[in-house]
């Protein structure tokens, strides 16, 4: 089957004109239409507009002058505004949006002649880890346990990414990480996803939750996938004051360096109390498999780690609080009439955001408050600032750190949501890299005991994305994970 | 540091959402299970500790003084949920 | 003697500050490609950026960087290298974004100061706090629907500059000429137009009283005002508004006012149901502002002179007096105009003739400096017509006049009026010798004592000739013949 393919092999097909673009896409938009109802991955599904892009990468491709992802159809997080297309960011308040312009990122992956088939679903603005938050319902987990058929997250925030290329039914796809949002749905689904060095992929055009903390990224069925996607989204904007000017490198050539010679740091810190004993089990094969490919494997400390999670909650709830108040119904977006303007605000905002964004909201309102300022948001960036201290330490001596991605499995949808804490718990090994800006990857490495896949954290460098790279491929290579997930094209 | 209703109400009027009184009370409960958590912090030392406020560390990027935007009302203005000829319309402000 | 004012319980001390945002002058906005220009039709100078859509990303103007850096050298200030751009966020109509960024906690520029010359000839330093780079609001238009308010955004991002004073300033004279001497260096400095009316500069004014030797009482701030007599007048009444409460057993409450120039009164603005609780925090848009000192001194050299350095060298080298200097140096194109006509001439003449004649002139015709109604080098030549004695004062009035009304030359207008001075002796005799024979009384009264009486005959030789004979040579032939 067409959808079978991997990105890398797609691309070669396409090249050698065994299939064409329409195609391929054609089998993607079939797929979609037999299997999303399964999995709300996708909020809508741009049909006509992937044809017509398909037709044109069929037209370049005939005449040689086709970008690197000409014809590679993609999903795209809604996240990220795809002109004339609508953008929701999973919202109520977003619901009638039409953006005018084109997200950087994705106006790169036009421009390298990718195809969009629709807009991925989401938790709300980014704000959760289980796609449950989205206010055009959730996003079901191709995934099952084994003997057991009830409904799994995907994870989140990019749940319907993940869950759409995992499914099958998107080559790759758009995704974005302010605290785990790439990496830990990657790791539920059983697919690779990174989050690049903050400033390496701009952040024009996507929708902001939390500023200094967003980043864009792929999820793909493998690294070397990842590799050639992420090629595509990264570069300077100079539209983007953070975005960082510097040439992107060859991501896909990385993936085949190998880990000889490497020091790989096991950061202490992350055997948290009540590890399950299948990840604790898992992270030390995937050592084992780094130290036979040649890798030095070393014990490090990384203090200030276990705070990463509660400073977390101060400083992307204080962004987000002030992120969010552009959406007051005034200039786009849905709007709740009111007596005067102060109700027409509260209306809108009350009916258009869900539970957990106003709570996020609520909370970052309160610590940069008056009186609180000091106490949360000033003492989160101190902490924040000796997170980034640990990691520069840690970097001085090792090339990369490798981790469990999260804590647990893929949960049932209603597990968790007893309270915020059990949920944000699912961030506690990915959000560090947030907080310090550095890159990090998710790659499957194998299942737990009910069949779910479970993912390997690789982190590294700023900009050093090439080695987490070569990491990852030599734990993707180790590992030899070609479970599939029950839900799927063709399936 | 412990949430009163009165808290609640006060902050989500600074956040411009509608909180019906029947809300406050679980509202408060789940802002005030975050805030404790978040109380750990306060084991941290951070003595002479300069805070980190961006994601990055780079020097500021300036652009150059050119109109090179603007001149687009309709595109700025297609997304209104009330317009009035070339302008956004909201309920009449008193001042 | 200091300015108090006599209050029921006595005199009374104002203590003013001020706070005066000015509208840099630059192409583009702070932080967006799009225009600037005053009076575009709605929301044609909006960007994206502007409007706040979801995903946009601010880029600062390096100009509006500069200018900011410029003003605060040229306000003898501290230029902060490392400064940081924060958001202060308020939910309102035309602030789309829910936040503007401001510089809250370390502004581009810090401490400095400017001095003001009051009518009294003495000077006075008023300190400056900082001053930090800040996004304009949009527009809201209140009077076009029964039921809506209408939102402009041409506005919104407009770089601005927040200038802050020390509460230095003791009287609406003192305030007044802070605002103009402000006003007088940014128009120098190219950095801010100046245009009150437009907008481009306005001021709040932060007003308290107090009994002498008192610490500070509680001050309210008047809002955007928007012209200098509004900001004297706006000093004057909520001061005596203050007073009037503090005498009346009440307490002065903290509050922001506006002034209503129509009633010459301030009055509460509507107080807000939930107190301002603006939550700054540094925009995670943007990364801190680092500038090289090397850029600074660039900037620095390539100052304009500027009016206190002027006016200084308006003194010392052309030997004005204080007054005349400070007249002259006030608008950047005037003292260019006046160094025009100086310039290889009489200075404190050339003083004289553009502070009153000309300045008369410009006034009667509603010509400005830059669109004078005599040019700086027909005065000159005006000038020159005197000093070679081609004609005399009373004439170069009269052939001022005519320049005036016909735009041509000076030279020109002496020919064809025929109005040379008259320098031949024979002539000047002959009608002194008239005016003698006339006036035998007069005459005999001056040769009998009364002096006075010289003027007289000046007068009459000079009505005789027409003005045109040379005042000295009429003065000696009149002294020889009345003995």
């Amino acid at each position: 089957m067409l959808t079978d393919l991997t990105l890398a092999e797609a691309r070669d097909g396409l090249r050698a004109r065994k299939f064409s673009a329409v195609e391929l896409t054609d089998a993607y938009l079939a797929a979609i239409e037999a299997v999303n109802p399964k999995l709300n991955a996708y909020v809508l599904v741009t049909g006509d507009g992937a044809r017509a892009q398909a037709l044109a990468a069929d037209a370049a491709l005939a005449r040689g002058d086709a970008g690197p992802l000409a014809g590679i159809p993609l999903a795209i997080k809604d996240l990220f505004c795809t002109e004339g297309v609508r953008t929701t960011a999973g919202s109520r308040i977003l619901e009638p949006f039409i953006p005018p312009y084109e997200s950087t990122v994705t106006a790169n992956l036009l421009r390298d002649g990718a195809i969009f088939l629709g807009k991925a679903n989401m938790d709300e603005f980014a704000m959760g880890s289980s796609n449950m938050t989205s206010a055009f319902g959730p996003v079901t987990s191709p995934w099952t346990r084994r003997g057991d058929n009830r409904a799994l997250v995907p994870g989140g925030s990019s749940g319907g990414s993940a869950a759409a290329v995992s499914a099958r039914i998107a080559l790759g796809a758009t995704a974005t990480d302010t605290g785990g949002s790439i990496r830990q749905p990657a790791s539920f689904c059983g697919i690779t996803g990174i989050k690049p060095t903050y400033g390496r992929c701009s952040r024009w055009g996507v929708v902001a939750f939390a500023s200094s903390l967003d980043q864009a990224g792929p999820v793909a069925r493998n690294v070397e996938d990842a590799a050639i996607l992420l090629g595509s989204m990264s570069g300077f904007d100079p539209k983007d004051s953070t975005s960082a000017d510097l040439p992107v490198p060859d991501f896909a050539a990385a993936c085949r360096r190998g880990v000889k010679g490497l020091r790989i740091g096991v950061p202490r810190e992350y055997r948290s109390e009540g590890m399950p004993a299948e990840i604790e089990a898992l992270w030390q094969q995937g050592l084992g498999w780094l130290r036979e490919a040649g890798a030095e494997i070393v014990d490090v400390s990384l203090p200030h780690t276990k705070y990463g999670l509660a400073t977390y909650y101060i400083v992307a709830p204080a962004e987000a609080s002030s992120n969010l108040a552009r959406y007051d119904g005034v200039r786009f977006g849905a709007r709740t009439s009111g007596e005067d303007l102060a109700s027409l605000y509260e209306n809108t905002r009350a009916e258009g955001f869900g539970a957990e964004v106003k709570r996020r909201v609520m909370i970052g309102t309160y610590v940069l408050s008056a009186g609180y300022y000091d106490a949360y948001y000033l003492k989160a960036q101190k902490v924040r600032a000796l997170i980034l201290k640990d990691f520069t330490d840690v970097f001085r001596n090792v090339d990369a750190l490798v981790t469990p991605t999260a804590p647990s499995a893929a949960f049932a949808q209603g597990e968790k949501m007893d309270d915020p804490i059990t949920m944000y718990l699912n961030d506690i090994f990915t959000v560090p890299a947030n907080m310090s800006g550095i890159p990090g990857l998710s790659v499957p490495a194998g299942l737990d005991a009910q069949g779910l896949p479970l993912g390997l954290q690789v982190l590294g460098r700023p900009f050093d994305e090439e080695t987490v790279f070569a990491v990852g491929a030599a734990l993707e290579r180790a590992a030899g994970f070609t479970a599939l997930p029950g839900i799927r094209a063709g399936a | 540091m412990s949430l009163d209703p009165a808290t609640v109400r006060r902050i989500a009027k600074l956040a411009r959402i509608r909180v019906d009184e029947a809300q406050v009370e679980a509202l408060r409960t789940d802002l005030n299970s975050i805030l404790g958590w978040i109380e750990q912090l306060n084991e941290v030392d951070v003595t002479g500790v300069e805070p980190l406020t961006g994601g990055t560390q780079m020097a500021l990027r300036l652009r150059e003084d050119v109109v090179n935007d603007g001149g687009i009302a309709d595109a700025v203005l297609g997304n209104a949920p009330d317009r009035n000829g070339e302008y956004f319309a909201v309920p009449k402000v008193v001042e | 003697m200091a300015y108090t004012i006599e209050g029921a319980s006595g005199p009374w001390e104002v203590v003013v500050g001020l706070e005066v945002h000015a509208q840099v002058i630059s192409q583009s906005k702070l932080f967006s490609g799009a225009a600037t220009a005053y009076g575009a039709s709605p929301n044609s100078q909006v960007s994206f950026v502007d409007a706040a859509f979801p995903g946009m990303l601010p880029v600062p103007n390096r100009e509006a960087i500069a200018q900011a850096v410029r003003t605060g050298l040229g306000l003898n200030a501290k230029i902060n290298l490392v400064s940081r751009f924060d958001r202060k966020n308020y939910f309102y109509a035309d602030l789309p974004q829910g936040y503007q960024i401001s510089q809250f906690e370390h502004p581009i520029v810090g401490t400095g100061v400017v001095e003001i010359e009051l009518a009294d000839g003495s000077t006075k330093e008023v300190g400056i706090t900082r001053l930090h780079l800040e996004q304009d609001a949009g527009k809201s238009v209140h009077d076009q629907h029964p039921t809506k308010s209408f939102i402009d955004l041409n506005r919104s991002g407009v770089a601005l500059m927040e200038i802050v004073s020390e509460p230095d300033i003791r009287s609406p004279e003192e305030a007044g000429a802070y605002v103009k001497k402000l006003r007088s260096i940014l128009r120098y400095l190219g950095t801010c137009d100046g245009n009150m009316e437009e907008g481009s500069l306005r001021a709040d004014v932060n007003v308290s009283v107090r009994k002498a030797g008192e610490a500070y009482r509680t001050r309210c701030e008047v809002k955007n005002v928007n012209s200098v007599r509004f900001v004297m007048q706006a000093v004057e009444v909520e001061a005596l508004r203050q007073i009037a409460v503090w005498e009346g057993g009440g307490e002065v409450q903290q509050e922001t006012r506006l002034f209503d120039p129509n009633r010459g009164e301030t009055r509460s603005m509507r107080s807000k149901e939930d107190a301002h609780d603006y939550r700054y925090f540094p925009d995670p848009d943007l990364l801190p502002v680092v500038l090289e000192q090397g850029w600074v001194d660039g900037l620095r050299a390539a100052l304009p002179e500027l009016p206190d350095a002027k006016q200084a060298r308006f003194i010392s080298e052309y030997g004005l007096s204080r007054y005349d200097a400070g007249v002259l140096v006030a608008e950047q194109a005037t003292a260019l105009f006046f160094e025009g006509v100086a310039r290889g001439r009489d200075a404190k003449i050339a003083a004289n003739w553009v502070t009153g004649d000309f300045f008369a002139a410009m006034n009667r015709t509603g010509r400005t400096i830059e669109d004078p109604p005599v040019s700086a080098a027909a005065l000159g030549q005006l000038l020159d017509l005197m000093a070679d004695s081609t004609i005399n004062g009373k004439i170069a009035k009269e052939v001022f006049e005519a320049m005036v009304e016909t735009g041509k030359g000076p030279a020109a207008i002496v020919d064809e009026r025929g109005l040379r001075q008259v320098t031949d002796t024979g002539a000047i005799d002959a009608a002194v010798d008239a005016v003698i024979a006339a006036n035998p009384e007069k005459v005999a009264e001056y040769r009998s004592g009364k002096d006075k009486l010289f003027g007289f005959f000046v007068g009459n030789v000079m009505k005789a000739m027409a003005g045109k004979g040379n005042p000295a040579l009429v003065n000696a032939a009149l002294k020889a013949k009345l003995g």
